[in-house]
């Protein structure tokens, strides 16, 4: 059998879908943080398999600017789910409905 | 080879994901997390993305999960959740469904999208240049390589350097700046603030059963 750029997508959508799926099912805020940033990562894998694939550096370029992003993105939530847990103890994603105005 | 190294990644990938929705201790979810971001920066490898390689180990599998870790123990949340209720009834069938139909449609898609390969034009502005074989190669045939090529063999950092500091310099800026914000957007919600906060009103427990959640709504009502 021979390696293609299909086999790369299919486990980059497994990946996507199995991140989703935690999103989804996980209340503990830090473990649906996580998933967010599985489903990042899978992404970031289909971006390189078709910057291989079609031999153009963009898609690493795009693999860079993502992981700047992702990292701000978990820099900005942990701090917001630390102010959260600091006021409330053993706060899961629903209790946050109280942000509602 | 490629294929083998693929097939092993992408089971440990596949495991890592799996771990991390299923473990209840959120430490371990989070070392599953490692496991699947490691696989993940093999097939980087893989595919000749170095750089992306070793910036994966370093920044995710380094930095962001040990962030996640020392918050969760900063927290003291590290006990394990109690998975075998399930919050809010049917939550779970509709999120595997919803999985599921993510994966099925994707699969599809790239299946007929994506037949035998990836569609598209070769990129003519950013043209990636194989480092491991041009490396590799002797000096005549790397010669011989730039001229078809019409760009110059270069490691793949050194593409990517070039590339960012010049066609996507802007971005980069921007970037920085984004960095900046996100520093600064930290430090503000993570500070301990003057003075003591009001405590967050208690949400009462959804209760099936239905005859305990009211007198907590009337308590709560009589507290405001």
């Amino acid at each position: 059998m021979e390696l293609t750029s299909t086999w790369y997508l299919v486990l980059a959508a497994i990946l996507f879908a199995l991140g989703a799926t935690g999103l989804l099912v996980r209340r503990n805020p830090l473990i649906m943080f996580m998933c967010v940033e599985l489903m990042l990562n899978a992404v970031n894998l289909t971006f390189v398999t078709f910057g291989n694939d079609l031999n153009d550096l963009g898609g690493e370029i795009s693999v860079f600017f993502v992981l700047v992003v992702a990292a701000a993105e978990v820099v900005v939530g942990l701090a917001i789910i630390v102010a959260i847990m600091r006021r409330r103890n053993e706060a899961t994603a629903d209790d946050l409905s109280v942000l509602r105005g | 080879m490629e294929l083998v190294v693929f097939l092993i990644a992408g089971a440990l990938a596949i495991i890592g994901a799996l771990g991390l929705i299923g473990f209840r201790n959120p430490v371990h979810s989070a070392l599953s997390l490692v496991l699947s971001l490691f696989a993940v920066a093999i097939l980087f490898l893989n595919q000749d993305a170095q750089f992306l390689a070793a910036v994966q180990v370093i920044v995710y599998a380094g930095a962001i999960v040990v962030l996640f870790l020392f918050v969760i123990m900063l927290l003291g949340v590290d006990q394990a959740e109690d998975l075998s209720v399930e919050p809010i009834t049917g939550q779970r069938p509709i999120a595997l469904a919803i999985g599921a139909a993510v994966l099925v449609l994707s699969v599809l898609f790239i299946s007929v999208a994506a037949d035998g390969g990836a569609t598209g034009l070769e990129s003519v502005t950013a043209t990636k240049v194989d480092s491991i074989t041009t490396t590799t190669q002797s000096a005549t045939d790397a010669l011989a390589d730039d001229q078809t090529d019409g760009t110059e063999a270069l490691p793949n950092i050194e593409q990517l350097g070039r590339s960012l500091f010049t066609d996507y310099v802007f971005a980069f800026e921007v970037t920085a700046l984004l960095l900046t914000i996100a520093v600064v957007g930290a430090v503000l919600l993570a500070r301990k603030p003057k003075g003591e906060l009001a405590p967050m009103p208690e949400i009462p427990v959804p209760d099936t059963s239905g005859a305990a959640s009211s007198p907590d709504e009337t308590e709560e009502m009589e507290d405001a």
